[in-house]
C-alpha cells in the first residue's frame, strides 16, 4: 500500500467531500478539453489532408474556362509570367440516363489527355484504370457518384453527349481534387446519386463536341512567388476574344470554398468555443477554491505554525485543482477521440479525399492538458495566494464579520422598497460580491449565447429556403440548352410533358467595370413579368424588371464600389469586346453568388445579336414528372438540368441531419456549462450561508421560506444572464454569419424570438434542476450542530 | 426585586420522563435520563451543570428543535414529541424566541431588519424599534452586525426573539461569550423583557453568580436535574459578580 502523507490523505478527503462540485468543474473543462481536440484534430485532418493531397494530384490555382479556344492558345498561357503548368481541356456538362433512377442525373465530362497524365489536376485512381487510348466508349467516373449507384469497372451508363446518347463502359473509379465537394448545378449541398464527373480521353471528346484543336476549359498551377491577380487578368486578356468568362482561383472554386468555408467554421470553433469553457472553469476553480481555503483559515494557521512551509501549502492546495483538471482531462479526451472520429465519418460522407485520417498525435493531448492546468491554475492562484498570504497568528483567529452597506433599503424611518428582509438578505448578498455575481451572471449567459449560435443556423436556414425556393427560384426545374436558342424553343419546352408553364432566360458572361474595379458575371436576363424566378429586393419583395438598366445583388455592388443610379462598364464575354454603360438600378437580395440580373430584351439589346434564349424554367405537374425526366434524357437540346425540388428536399435532409448532431451537442454543452455555474454557486452560498439558513430555520421559517433567500439569489443572476446572453448570442451569431460569408453564399443573420426563449428555457431549466439538487440539502440542514459552532 | 414567581394554573412546559439517545455508531449518549420539570408562565428559570450534562439538549427540544428519544413535552398542554416538522416549525415561529451564545444575526441585515425579518412573519408582533429600545439600542438601529459590538449583537439577539411576543423565551449561553460587564447590560435586558412581556425565559449558564437573578434555579447533572431551588431573594443583574 502506498503510504500517503498527512497533507495527501486530507487532500483526497477533500476531494471526496468535494466530489460532486468537482465533477460540475471537471465537466467544464472537460467540455473545453473536448472541443479543443475535436475542432483541432478535424482542422488539422482537413488541412494536411487536403494539402496532400491537391500535392499529389497538382490541383490548379487558377481556372478559366471560354466557348472556344485554339489549342495554340496553351503556350501562350504557359508563357504568362509566374504560370508554371497549364492544362487546357474541353469540359462540358451531360445529362446522365441511370436505369432505375426516373429523374435524369447531371455531370460534368472533362478530358483527360490521350497519353500520360494531365499537368494540372490528376486524378487519383481509386480502383480500376483510365481509359485505353483510342477506345470511344470508356470513361472513369468518381467515387462519390459510383458508390450511390453501386457502379464497379465493366459497369456501363447512359450518357447525353452533344444531343448523341453514348453508352459508357466504366474503366476506373477515381477522386479528383476539383471535386473533393462534389456539387451539381442548382444544389446547395451534394447529391452524390445525381452528380457525377466523368473522365474521358481528349480526342474523344474533342469529336464528339466538334472541337478539334481546341479548348474550353484550362487550369494552371502558379510558381512559387507569382503575381496570382497578374497571371488572372493576362489570362483574361488571352482568353477573351473567344468567349472567356474570367479567371477565378482557388478562392472561387466551389469545392475547396466549401472546404474552406467547413475549415474556417472549424477554426472559429477551436478558438472561441474552449476559451469560453477554460475561463469559466478557472473562474469556479477560483470560486470553489476561495470557499475551501476560507473554511480551512483555521487549519492553514495551524499548518503554518508547525512548520509547514508557504511551497508545501501552495503545492497542496494547487495539487487538488490540478487533480481536479485532471479529471476534466481525461473525459474530455476520451469525449473529444469518440466524437473526432464520428467528425472524422461525417466527412467521408461529404468530402471525396482518398483517405482522411482524425488527427490525434500525442501533442494534440499534451497540448489540450497543458492549456487545461495553466487555465485551473490560473482560477486558482489568487486563493492559493491568498492562503500563502496569511500569517499563522491571524489565520488562527476567526475572519471578522462581513461587512454590508445598506442598499435595497430597510430603514425604520421613511421610504422603504417592498422587499421582504428575506429579499433583502438575498440581494445584498449578490451585491457584496459583485465581481463574482458578474461572473456568475456571464458564467451563465454564456450557455445561452452558445446555444442562440448555434440555433440561429436554423432560423437563418429557414429564412434562405424559404427566399430561395419559395419566392425567388420558384421553378420545379431549369433546362440549360446546350447553345443559345430562338425564342421559339420555349415553345418546344412547353409542350414537353407535365411542363405546365415555361419561362425563357437568358444568360450571358460579362465583364463589369467600375474604374479599376471590375469582375466577370453572369448576367441573366429575364421578361419583366416573370412569376416563376424572381428577383428580390432587400425587403425580400418580388421586383419588376426594368426595361432598362441592371440590376446587381448587394455585395456585387459593394465589390464593385457602386450604388443605384451608378453607370456600370459591361463588356459582353463574345470576343466583340464593345464596352457599354448601362445605369444600375437597383440592389437585389441574394444568398447564392454574384448576380446580375436585367430584363431579357435589354440585354439581348445589350448584345446586339438578336433574340436568344439560353434555357427555361418550368413549373411541373407533380404527377407527371416521370415522363417529362424521360423526355430530358431523350432531347439533345438540353444540355444539363437542375431539379429546385429535388435540390430543396436534398437540402433539407442534410441540414436537418447536420444540425440535428450539432443542435444535440450544443445543448449538452450548454447544460453542462449550466450545471457547472449554479451548482457550484449554490453550493458555495450554501456553505457560506449555512448558519445564516440554519438559524431562519430555528426562527420557524419553514424550508421553502429559507430555500427563497438562496434561490432569489440565483434567480436574480440567472435572470439577468437571459438577456445578457441574448446580446452575446447575438454577437456571436454576427460573428458566425460574418465568417461564412464568400462570393458563393452568405448566410442571413436570423434569430427568430422562439430561438431566444428556447435557450433561456434550456438554461432555466438547467439552473432550476441544479438548485432543486441544493434545496435538497437545505432541507437535510443541522440545526443544532450550525448553534454550536461560530461562524 | 419580586421573588414570587407569576402565579398561575397551568404550567407552559409539562416535561415528564424526558430522555434523549444520542447514538454514533457503537456508542450510545444518553444526554437526558428522564428528566421532569414544568415551567410557570411568566417565570424566569436559570439552568446550571457542568458541560455535558444535557442543558441544551433539554432546551433543544423544548424549544422544538429536537426530538426526544422518550417521554413527553406538553406546551400549553399540547404534546411535542410526536409533532411533525411542519407543526415543529409552526411552533417555532409562533411561540418561541431564541437566544444563542454566537448570537445569529443575519450579517446582511441591520440591526432594524434583524428584527424585521421575525416581526414580518409573526402574529402579533410589537414594532421593530420598539423590541431594541427594550433592550436599549434605539440609537444602533441602522447598524449592521459587523459594525456592532458583541453585547450589542447579543441585546439584538434579544430584541429579535422577543419581537414577536414570544410565550417563552429560551437562551443558551447568552453570556457565554462576553466580558462579564457587557454579560450584565445583556442579562439586564433579558430581565427587563421578562418583567415587561412576561415570557417565560429560561437560561442557560455556566456561571453560578447568574442563579440570583432567576426566580428557579435548576441544576443538571448527568441528565438528570440534581436540584431545584427558588430564589427567595432575586437580585438585579447589575448587582450580580462574577
Ligand atoms: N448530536 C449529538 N450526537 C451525539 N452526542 C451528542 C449530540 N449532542 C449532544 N450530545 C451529547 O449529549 C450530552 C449532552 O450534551 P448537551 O446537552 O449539549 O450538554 P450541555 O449543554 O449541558 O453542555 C453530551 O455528552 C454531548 O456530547
Ligand atoms: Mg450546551
Amino acid at each position: 500500500m502506498i503510504r500517503l502523507s498527512m497533507l495527501d490523505r486530507k487532500l483526497v478527503r477533500d476531494l471526496a467531500r468535494l466530489w460532486a462540485q468537482s465533477l460540475a468543474v471537471a465537466l467544464v473543462m472537460a467540455c473545453g478539453v473536448m472541443t479543443l481536440i475535436l475542432a483541432m484534430g478535424a482542422t488539422r485532418a482537413l488541412e494536411d489532408t487536403r494539402a496532400a493531397f491537391y500535392d499529389r494530384t497538382r490541383f490548379g490555382d487558377v481556372f478559366a474556362t471560354a466557348t472556344r479556344a485554339p489549342e495554340s492558345l496553351k503556350a501562350e498561357i504557359a508563357a504568362i509570367d509566374g504560370v508554371s503548368a497549364v492544362e487546357t481541356r474541353i469540359a462540358n456538362p451531360v445529362i446522365i440516363e441511370i436505369t432505375g433512377m426516373a429523374e435524369p442525373a447531371t455531370g460534368m465530362l472533362i478530358s483527360i489527355p490521350d497519353h500520360g497524365e494531365p499537368a494540372v489536376n490528376r486524378l487519383y485512381l481509386r480502383s480500376g484504370r483510365l481509359p485505353e487510348p483510342g477506345r470511344t466508349d470508356e470513361a472513369a467516373i468518381i467515387e462519390a457518384f459510383a458508390e450511390a449507384h453501386g457502379f464497379r469497372p465493366g459497369d456501363s451508363f447512359d450518357v447525353l453527349i452533344n444531343g448523341r446518347k453514348r453508352h459508357l463502359s466504366i474503366t476506373g473509379i477515381t477522386l479528383s481534387p476539383e471535386y473533393v465537394y462534389a456539387i451539381g448545378p442548382g444544389d446547395f449541398v451534394p447529391d452524390q446519386k445525381r452528380f457525377g464527373v466523368i473522365h474521358m480521353h481528349r480526342t474523344v471528346l474533342e469529336g464528339a463536341y466538334d472541337m478539334k484543336g481546341a479548348f474550353n476549359s484550362v487550369s494552371l498551377t502558379l510558381a512559387r512567388n507569382a503575381d496570382r491577380k497578374d497571371v488572372m487578368a493576362r489570362l483574361d486578356t488571352i482568353l477573351k476574344p473567344h468567349g472567356g468568362t474570367g479567371a477565378y482561383d482557388r478562392t472561387d472554386h466551389m469545392s475547396d470554398a466549401f472546404l474552406d468555408t467547413e475549415l474556417t467554421q472549424l477554426r472559429a470553433m477551436a478558438q472561441v468555443i474552449p476559451p469560453i469553457f477554460l475561463f469559466i472553469s478557472a473562474f469556479l476553480v477560483n470560486m470553489i477554491l476561495s470557499r475551501l481555503i476560507a473554511l480551512e483559515r483555521e487549519q492553514i494557521g495551524l499548518l503554518k505554525a508547525v512548520g509547514y512551509s508557504n511551497a508545501a501549502i501552495a503545492w497542496h492546495y494547487s495539487k487538488l485543482t490540478l487533480l481536479i483538471s485532471l479529471v476534466g482531462v481525461v473525459i474530455g479526451a476520451i469525449a473529444g477521440t469518440y466524437l473526432g472520429q464520428g467528425m472524422a465519418a461525417l466527412y467521408g460522407e461529404f468530402y471525396s479525399f482518398p483517405f482522411l485520417v482524425f488527427s490525434q498525435k500525442p501533442d494534440l493531448y499534451v497540448i489540450s492538458m497543458l492549456v487545461t492546468f495553466a487555465s485551473a491554475l490560473a482560477g486558482a492562484a489568487n486563493a492559493i495566494t491568498g492562503a500563502v498570504r496569511l500569517p499563522p497568528a491571524v489565520a488562527m483567529r476567526p475572519p471578522a464579520p462581513t461587512g454590508y452597506h445598506s442598499i435595497f433599503s430597510g430603514t425604520s424611518e421613511g421610504f422603504r422598497l417592498p422587499f421582504s428582509q428575506l429579499t433583502i438578505m438575498a440581494l445584498r448578498h449578490l451585491v457584496r460580491w459583485p465581481m463574482r455575481t458578474a461572473l456568475t451572471t456571464l458564467g451563465t449567459a454564456l450557455p445561452v449565447a452558445l446555444l442562440i449560435t448555434s440555433l440561429f443556423a436554423l432560423d437563418s436556414i429557414d429564412h434562405m429556403i424559404d427566399t430561395v425556393w419559395f419566392r425567388a427560384d420558384r421553378q420545379d426545374a431549369t433546362l440549360t440548352f446546350t447553345a443559345q436558342a430562338s425564342e421559339d424553343a420555349i415553345r418546344d419546352v412547353s409542350r414537353l410533358p407535365g411542363v405546365l408553364a415555361a419561362e425563357p432566360f437568358r444568360a450571358e458572361a460579362a465583364t463589369l467595370r467600375n474604374g479599376h474595379r471590375s469582375r466577370i458575371v453572369q448576367i441573366v436576363g429575364s421578361d419583366p413579368d416573370t412569376d416563376i424566378s424572381r428577383v428580390l429586393d432587400q425587403d425580400f419583395g418580388a421586383i419588376k424588371l426594368p426595361p432598362a438598366g441592371l440590376l446587381l445583388s448587394e455585395r456585387l455592388a459593394e465589390h464593385l464600389d457602386l450604388a443605384p443610379g451608378d453607370q456600370v462598364e459591361v463588356e459582353l464575354s463574345d470576343g466583340q469586346g464593345r464596352r457599354v454603360p448601362v445605369p444600375l438600378v437597383g440592389l437585389t437580395n441574394s444568398y447564392v453568388g454574384l448576380t446580375a440580373n436585367m430584363s431579357r430584351e435589354a440585354l439581348d439589346r445589350l448584345s446586339g445579336q438578336g433574340v436568344r434564349i439560353s434555357g427555361a424554367r418550368v413549373i411541373v405537374d407533380e404527377s407527371r414528372i416521370g415522363e417529362l425526366y424521360d423526355a430530358v434524357k431523350q432531347t439533345p437540346a438540353i444540355a444539363s438540368v437542375a431539379l429546385q425540388g429535388v435540390s430543396r428536399k436534398r437540402f433539407q435532409e442534410v441540414i436537418e441531419e447536420n444540425i440535428g448532431i450539432s443542435i444535440t451537442i450544443y445543448v449538452s454543452l450548454a447544460v453542462i456549462i449550466t450545471f457547472g455555474v449554479i451548482y457550484n454557486s449554490a453550493r458555495i452560498q450554501l456553505s457560506e450561508r449555512a448558519r445564516e439558513l440554519a438559524s431562519l430555520r430555528v426562527f420557524g421559517f419553514t424550508n421553502a421560506e429559507v430555500s427563497k433567500v438562496l434561490l432569489t439569489e440565483l434567480g436574480v443572476m440567472v435572470v439577468l444572464a437571459q438577456p445578457l446572453g441574448w446580446l452575446i448570442g447575438r454577437g456571436f451569431s454576427e460573428l458566425v454569419a460574418k465568417g461564412f460569408e464568400s462570393d458563393l453564399f452568405r448566410i442571413p443573420l436570423i434569430i427568430n424570438p422562439p430561438t431566444y426563449a428556447v435557450s433561456s428555457l434550456v438554461v432555466l431549466g438547467g439552473a432550476l434542476v441544479s438548485a432543486l439538487i441544493v434545496r435538497r440539502r437545505i432541507d437535510r440542514l443541522d440545526l443544532i450542530r450550525v448553534l454550536k459552532t461560530r461562524d | 426585586m419580586r421573588s414570587d414567581p407569576p402565579t398561575s394554573t397551568l404550567p407552559i412546559f409539562a416535561v415528564s420522563g424526558l430522555t434523549k439517545v444520542y447514538r454514533t455508531g457503537d456508542v450510545e449518549v444518553r444526554a437526558l435520563n428522564g428528566v421532569d420539570l414544568a415551567l410557570e408562565a411568566g417565570e424566569m428559570a436559570v439552568m446550571l451543570g457542568p458541560s455535558g450534562s444535557g442543558k441544551s439538549t433539554l432546551l433543544n427540544i423544548v424549544g422544538g428543535l429536537d426530538r426526544p428519544t422518550e417521554g413527553s413535552v406538553k406546551f400549553k398542554g399540547m404534546e411535542l414529541s410526536g409533532a411533525s416538522d411542519r407543526q415543529l416549525t409552526a411552533y417555532r415561529r409562533d411561540h418561541v424566541g431564541f437566544v444563542f451564545q454566537f448570537y445569529n444575526l443575519i450579517p446582511s441585515l441591520t440591526a432594524w431588519e434583524n428584527v424585521a425579518l421575525i416581526t414580518e412573519v409573526a402574529a402579533k408582533p410589537m414594532a421593530p424599534g420598539d423590541a431594541l429600545a427594550l433592550v436599549g439600542l434605539e440609537s444602533r438601529m441602522n447598524h449592521f452586525p459587523a459594525q456592532l459590538s458583541g453585547g450589542e449583537q447579543q441585546r439584538v439577539a434579544i430584541a429579535r426573539a422577543i419581537a414577536k411576543r414570544p410565550d417563552v423565551l429560551l437562551c443558551d449561553e447568552p453570556t457565554g461569550a462576553l466580558d462579564s460587564a457587557t454579560g450584565i447590560i445583556v442579562l439586564e435586558a433579558l430581565a427587563r423583557v421578562n418583567e415587561e412581556t412576561g415570557a417565560t425565559t429560561a437560561i442557560i449558564t455556566h456561571n453560578a453568580g447568574i442563579r440570583k437573578i432567576a426566580h428557579r434555579v435548576f441544576t443538571f447533572l448527568d441528565g438528570r436535574i440534581a436540584s431545584s431551588e427558588i430564589n427567595e431573594t432575586r437580585v438585579k443583574p447589575s448587582e450580580v459578580t462574577w
